[in-house]
């Protein structure tokens, strides 16, 4: 992330004579936000008057203020810019509590701005009042409270300073009514002075040839690689350092497209529902250079059994992150970009002196892995639709230049897995927080963002329910997203694990929607089209049919199979060694360790 | 579990005393003390937080509490190379019978009698959180009818001030 403090941009510093929401609008603009996601209220009203004048922000209209935060959210994750959404007081806030904790969860560079009630009502429980500063504190990177217009300009040039440099997350400004009304001069600032908030990008060169010396004196090295990498830019650098090196990778799912899956030297995603060469290399490492990833509970399993022969080489940019689960050998502070820049350097130096690294029998143990155990699923035996062949085929048909944004669950995880993912910003999902709802609205966002690209929201029947409304907001401004919904007419995560851990006793998962609702019909309610498919021969067509779409968004409803699972899995509170490649089938991790 | 006390500057923002205290509720430890005031310098407080935990999460929280934008400095001081006051003030029974000894007791503990009524007196005691508490045991006793004691405030000992050349990038340390 940049780390530039010169916020100003083609604006002159002269002061000009508006009102604060004129000033708000003045600051956008400076800020070169094109869009922006929300849904006005009365305490936000007067910001949109001056907003309907601006020929620099778009404003679209969304129907739920979920909608706008996770439309920001994927604005973001797939252009790498600010999302910008907007609310008004109180239950407009409120709504977007959801997508500022997920962004929170998965550094997602994002500013949201809410109205207030006006200043003289604060406090006094006033119509649509909410403590949307105080609620939001735990979940943004910072917030304000604005009350004098003059600090309008300041407050968003701050707000998005902290949303994009050092670790990305949300920043709330919230702004009072009267604030937004009164008169005000609008002088934008030539620098940021946030005296408390200095991130160190550029790691500790001491750190650096450490860890360049244990690489390549390591036999059993894996690069565990997480978001950072992607928030930072870093993945054509990864790959110059995995190839130099010659070491095996892993993807979170964070990280998912942050190195070609094609790769050979690409294992795959580990963690739950990681494959078992990914979740095998990490637990039989004697070294982990963990860039950008934050030893996730769903990445490590019980943390007392993971990887526990590994030395850890942990570089992120939060210094809070590194020893906050696992202890690390070699701490390193700094941007993933600048990191991977000098670690390359640093190993360049070693081997010059002769020092290389010998990772051959470790490849060897690592390709019995992968040979052994590859993705894969087994075909419903009552002929019904399986779901992850039709996500593979989705994803081989659309391929690797689309985007693929997904909900929360089973099919989630089938994306993660049976998509080839190339390059960064094509994968968003939803991984700290879980959010069923995101695809549909995150896909508009990264349209808006990527208006060229094919973009697809991966959805369960579950989440889709939660946020289709936005489908509204995409047929009438002209935002063409596509949707896989993976209908299995439950709540299919939750099913799998009753069928696993509830003896198959399945309580409130069945959605019913293999009857209810129709939603070829919903799909064309909403003015979208509407296609079926419920066989593997017609998967093909129904995808290719969609793709020949584009002057719409267009929903496949996929009608399939409900028993299907997610494998491999490591059961939640079990160790990564306990990793089941199918039900009841444990791998056979060999003797050769 | 250990006793640590942190000495944390702050921009004097709105709001700051609830995200430094929320912090430590969510990372799920109890604050024992806290202590805020202003200090020498104009927009930046002090707060002085006096928390019982591990090494561990204290370093976890620190890191946290580093992350807050409005947060400048932390330093954790150490009991023996600072000097740590608490004020206490405790009305405690007292009859024509117990005052004299009660007086005995509160100059030996170089505390002070700022109130008297008929049947109680009120004593202000500062000092260490021990000698407070040593205080409290000889007078309890006595029967004590209230007691209000503030949160620790402390600062290292020497000549160099926790605010020198506050705020640096540099300086942002644990």
């Amino acid at each position: 992330m940049s780390t530039s403090h010169s916020a100003s941009r083609d604006v002159s510093p002269e002061p000009v004579h508006m009102t604060g929401a004129q000033a708000l609008i003045a600051s956008l603009e400076a800020a070169d936000v094109d869009v922006v996601f929300g849904i006005p209220g009365g305490a936000i009203l007067p910001a949109y008057d001056p907003l309907m004048d601006s020929s620099k922000v778009r404003h679209i209209l969304v129907r739920h203020e979920q909608g706008a935060g996770h439309a920001a959210e994927g604005y973001a994750s797939a252009t790498g810019r600010v999302g910008v959404c907007m609310a008004t007081s109180g239950p407009g806030a409120t709504n977007l509590v959801t997508p500022i904790a997920d962004a929170y969860m998965d550094s997602v560079p994002m500013v949201a701005i809410t109205g207030q009630v006006p200043s003289a009502s604060i406090g006094t429980d006033a119509f649509q009042e909410a403590d949307i500063r105080g609620i939001t504190m735990p979940i943004t990177k910072h917030s304000f409270l604005i009350t004098d217009p003059a600090q309008i300009p300041k407050a968003i040039a701050e707000a998005f300073h902290l949303a994009s440099t050092g670790r990305p997350g949300p920043v709330l400004v919230d702004i009072a009514k009267d604030a937004l009304q009164a008169q005000t001069t609008f002088i934008w600032p030539e620098s940021i002075d946030l005296p408390g908030y200095n991130p160190r990008t550029r790691p500790h060169s001491k750190q650096i040839r450490e860890a360049a010396k244990l690489i390549l004196s390591s036999r059993q090295p894996v690069l565990y690689v997480g978001g950072g990498v992607i928030r930072a830019n870093a993945s054509a650098s990864l790959r110059v350092l995995a190839e130099l090196t010659g070491i095996p990778v892993v993807t979170t799912l964070m990280a998912r497209g942050a190195f070609p899956d094609s790769h050979t030297q690409h294992l795959g995603m580990p963690g739950m529902h990681g494959t078992v060469a990914a979740v095998g290399a990490l637990q039989k490492a004697d070294l982990l250079i963990t860039l950008g990833a934050r030893f996730d509970d769903r990445v490590t399993g019980k943390l007392s059994s993971f990887a526990p022969n590994a030395a850890i080489i942990h570089a992120d940019i939060d210094p809070a992150e590194i020893g906050k689960n696992r202890e690390a050998d070699i701490p390193i502070v700094g941007d993933a970009a600048e990191v991977i820049t000098e670690l390359i350097a640093a190993i360049n130096a070693e081997i010059e002196l002769g020092n290389i690294g010998d990772y051959a029998g470790w490849w060897l143990q690592l390709n019995r892995l992968r040979e052994t155990y590859p993705l894969g699923y087994d075909l419903p035996t009552d002929g019904t639709l399986s779901p992850q062949y039709v996500i593979e085929r989705l994803g081989i048909i659309s391929g690797p230049e689309s985007i693929y944004a997904a909900g929360v669950g089973q099919h989630q995880m089938w994306a993660a897995q049976f998509i080839g993912y190339e390059y960064p910003g094509t994968w968003l999902n939803s991984g700290g927080a879980g959010t069923m709802g995101y695809s549909v609205p995150a896909a508009m966002g990264a349209k808006v963002g990527c208006p060229d690209k094919t973009v697809w929201a991966i959805d369960g029947d579950g989440c889709f329910q939660m946020t289709n409304q936005e489908l509204a907001t995409c047929t009438i401004n002209d935002i063409p997203i596509k949707v896989a919904l993976i209908n299995n007419s439950s709540l299919g995560m939750v099913r799998q694990w009753q069928t696993l851990f509830y003896n198959e006793r399945y309580s409130n998962t069945d959605l019913e929607s293999h009857r209810f609702p129709d939603f070829v019909k919903l799909a064309e309610a909403y003015g979208a089209y509407g296609l079926q498919c419920d066989n593997h021969e017609s998967v093909d067509a129904t995808i290719e049919k969609a793709l020949s779409l584009n002057d719409a968004p267009v929903v496949i409803d996929f009608v399939v199979h409900r028993d299907a699972m997610v494998w491999p899995m490591v059961a939640a509170g079990t160790g990564n060694d306990e990793i089941l490649y199918a039900r009841s089938l444990a791998p056979d991790w060999g003797s050769d360790d | 579990m250990s006793r640590h006390t942190l000495s944390v500057l702050v921009e004097d923002q709105p709001g700051v005393l609830a995200r430094v205290s929320s912090l430590f509720s969510r990372r799920g430890f109890n604050i024992e003390s806290l202590a805020v005031g202003p200090t020498e310098l104009p927009d930046v407080s002090r707060m002085t937080i006096v928390v019982n935990v591990e090494d561990l999460p204290l370093e976890q929280v620190t890191k946290q509490l580093n992350k807050l934008v409005n947060v400048l400095k932390i330093v954790e001081l150490d009991a023996q190379a600072s000097v740590q006051r608490e004020i206490l003030l405790v009305k405690v029974n007292a009859d024509l019978e117990s005052r004299s000894h009660i007086l005995e007791t509160v100059q030996l503990f170089r505390a002070k009698v700022v109130d008297v009524a008929q049947d109680a007196v009120t004593i202000e005691a500062t000092g260490a959180h021990d000698k407070l508490e040593a205080l409290l045991k000889v007078l309890e006793p006595f029967g004590i009818r209230e007691l209000v004691q503030s949160g620790m405030v402390a600062m290292g000992r020497g000549s160099r001030s926790i605010s020198d050349r506050s705020g640096r990038p540099s300086e942002k340390t644990t």
